[in-house]
């Protein structure tokens, strides 16, 4: 099943488990279903409950605060990640505030869904991965959606929690098939499933036994799909054996996973789409450098795009995003 | 003392310590929030004069280095907290702003959790988390960023719209608000989906150190308007006039289907928050002839006043020596 059928049936899931679930976005409603067709059919099925509202983001996370705060669970959907930053005031001072500010006497448990990245040619202000304007902020959590994580599973484990989520979608994954793991495998490859206290995934994939990888790779989103695809390409044609781990949660990291497989490789490599810089990837160095101190092979090797604008021509924005090359070029320089 | 222990479920807050449950209604001093019987007109007067008294006495704390931080006290402007709480119900909610001491004391009565709060003790209503400008309370949440809770209100009236409730959800915002955008988007929503909310516009007059006049282009009731919402206007600090008014906007409010705006244009008599006034001093000498407990208190008889004055003096007295002991 592609990403995009299996995002819509966990949010069609979520409407039939709790009375509380509301839908809120822009173009949610049939016949059009949302800008990347995510939540078509739902507004149909559960009128009322799934809403179209205007042109309005920081409205959109505000009144899903209110909502949050009288005991429902809305879900809202911003068209393009990049318009997260028309409701970050409504995240950071309000959202992921208003329980840790009132002492617990409330719970604002809002989930804000978005599809982000870039590879589709739209250009600056529809391409990025503003993710990391979010990480690290108190009380909020950031999840990635990846191929190899089951979408209803995951809406399911943040529902049942109360802590607000910034959940993070990559387009290009939209109309890919799932990978998810199957009786310990994921295709070929050994398919390791951690789940966090909280009911959240990270998924480990290797070709052959952790202590044969020489390296860990981190990474999620599309991100962790490419780099699947060049370890599986790697390991078939080079003998480059190394470990992806693809945590659901992004910020923060359940360090365990990826503890237990550094841990064997000694080495670990940080994928993310977002801009280079201060980065999620520089977050994760700073820990696993200080973690594993001295037990390293070499220093933590990062990529990201580069720190600029994303352009709208094709060839322009292969130059500055990471590509498929980029990732196993990547590749090769922490199994070097 | 009591111990904090929270249980949460569903989303609801239940306080599990049975002390600081009996503390909380003993907190509600009829001293200061209304003696059960007396004339309405005493009872306007006495929750005025209480919100007045506590922030005056404030600031005495803060010169006495009792107190950190910062407060934005709302001294010429209690008549406003007293005239829409009188017409509210015990299931409306009420969000509120960086000045809030006033519609939290209105709508609460919780004069010590409040000051504990102030004074950042955990027996403070958010645990001394929230201070001045962040409080909750059954019915009640106050937060900082200006136009940021207007959409919070209005996701809480879209709840009691889809809950079938009859209730209000009702938010105070002053002139400077409506520089902010998220304002605006509400509005438009709140107008469009018919939300049971309540805009309550405090015009002060001055935004911080900008007076209204550089900040504000066009008519604040056209704002409204221009978005369908009925709007109910006064200029006044008469407590008596301002509740005929707020119990006219919200009668129909209830009975409306959408949202209605209350423009109340008034005065700051006080500093924006603490030693921070550059406002022309005649124009501040004035106003203080039309400060709302002036103007009301000449209703009551002399000696019920004084009466009054010396009760809200005895209860305040109490709630601070009671917070400086927690």
């Amino acid at each position: 099943m592609i990403a995009a059928r299996a995002m819509g049936d966990a949010l069609r899931a979520a409407l039939n488990e709790d009375d509380r679930v509301i839908l809120l976005g822009e173009d949610l409603i049939d016949p059009y279903g949302g800008a990347f067709k995510v939540t078509r059919g739902l507004s149909t099925d559960f009128p009322g409950r799934v809403r179209s509202t205007p042109i309005s983001e920081g409205a959109i996370a505000g009144l899903s605060a209110g909502l949050a705060l009288s005991g429902y669970r809305p879900i809202a959907e911003i068209m393009f990640g990049d318009f997260l930053t028309l409701c970050f005031d409504q995240i950071v001072n309000h959202i992921a505030k208003y329980e840790a500010m009132y002492n617990g006497k409330v719970t604002c448990p809002v989930i804000i869904r978005t599809p982000s990245g870039g590879g589709r040619g739209y250009g600056p202000t529809h391409s990025q991965s503003l993710e990391k304007h979010f990480f690290g902020v108190p009380h909020l959590r950031v999840v990635g959606s990846s191929l190899v994580h089951e979408p209803t599973a995951v809406l399911r484990a943040l529902l049942a929690q109360n802590s607000p989520v910034l959940l993070i979608e990559h387009k290009l994954l939209y109309p890919l098939h799932l990978l998810l793991p199957v009786g310990g495998r994921i295709e070929s490859d050994i398919a390791e499933v951690h789940v966090s206290a909280d009911g959240l995934p990270t998924v480990s994939i290797r070709a052959v036994p952790r202590e044969d990888c020489s390296f860990t790779v981190l990474a999620y989103g599309y991100q962790a799909e490419l780099a699947r695809r060049a370890l599986s390409r790697l390991a078939v044609v080079e003998e480059i054996f190394g470990e992806l781990v693809v945590p659901s949660q992004i910020s923060p990291l359940d360090w365990e996973p990826i503890d237990a497989s550094v841990n064997v490789t000694r080495s670990l490599l940080v994928i993310e789409e977002g801009v280079d810089g201060f980065a999620w990837g520089s977050e994760v160095a700073a820990r696993i450098s200080s973690h594993f101190f001295g037990k390293l092979r070499r220093p933590v090797v990062t990529a990201a795009s580069d720190p600029t604008v994303i352009p709208s021509s094709k060839m322009l924005e292969a130059e500055m995003l990471m590509t498929f090359e980029r990732v196993e070029q990547a590749i090769r320089q922490v199994a070097a | 003392m009591g111990v904090h222990t929270h249980v949460r479920e569903l989303g609801q807050y239940v306080e599990a310590d049975t002390t600081i449950a009996a503390a909380i209604v003993d907190r509600r001093d009829a001293r200061l929030v209304g003696v059960p019987g007396e004339p309405q007109a005493e009872r306007l007067y006495r929750r005025m004069r209480f919100i007045r008294r506590f922030e005056e006495s404030l600031l005495e704390l803060f010169e006495r280095g009792l107190l950190n931080g910062t407060t934005h006290a709302c001294i010429g402007q209690e008549a406003n907290a007293i005239a829409i709480v009188e017409h509210l119900a015990d299931d409306d909610h009420v969000f509120s702003n960086h000045r809030c001491h006033g519609h939290f004391l209105a709508r609460t009565g919780d004069a010590l959790g409040l000051m504990a709060e102030i004074m950042g003790k955990p027996e403070g209503v958010c645990g001394g988390i929230g201070g001045s400008q962040h409080l909750c309370a059954p019915g009640f949440m106050s937060n900082g960023v200006q136009g940021g809770i207007v959409p919070s209100a209005a996701g809480i009236a879209l709840a009691k719209q889809l809950d079938a409730s009859a209730s209000l959800s009702v938010v105070f915002i002053g002139d400077g608000t409506l520089g902010e955008g998220a304002t605006y988007e509400t509005l438009n929503l709140a107008s469009l989906w018919r939300l049971p909310l309540v805009v309550v516009l405090e015009d002060n007059g001055w935004a911080q150190s900008t007076p209204s006049s550089a900040n504000l282009a066009g008519s604040m009731r056209d704002r409204f308007a221009a978005f369908g919402l009925p709007v109910f206007e006064i200029d006044s600090t008469d407590v008596e006039e301002i509740a005929a008014v707020a119990e006219r906007a919200l009668a129909q409010a209830r009975t409306h289907d959408g949202p209605v705006a209350i423009v109340i244009h008034t005065y700051r008599l006080c500093h924006h928050s603490k030693n921070d006034d550059n406002r022309p001093a005649d124009e501040v000498a004035a106003r203080w002839e039309l400060d709302p407990i002036e103007i009301h208190g000449r209703r009551l008889g002399v000696s019920a006043r004084a009466a009054i004055d010396a009760e809200v003096e005895s209860a305040l007295q109490d709630v601070i020596d009671r917070a400086l002991a927690l």
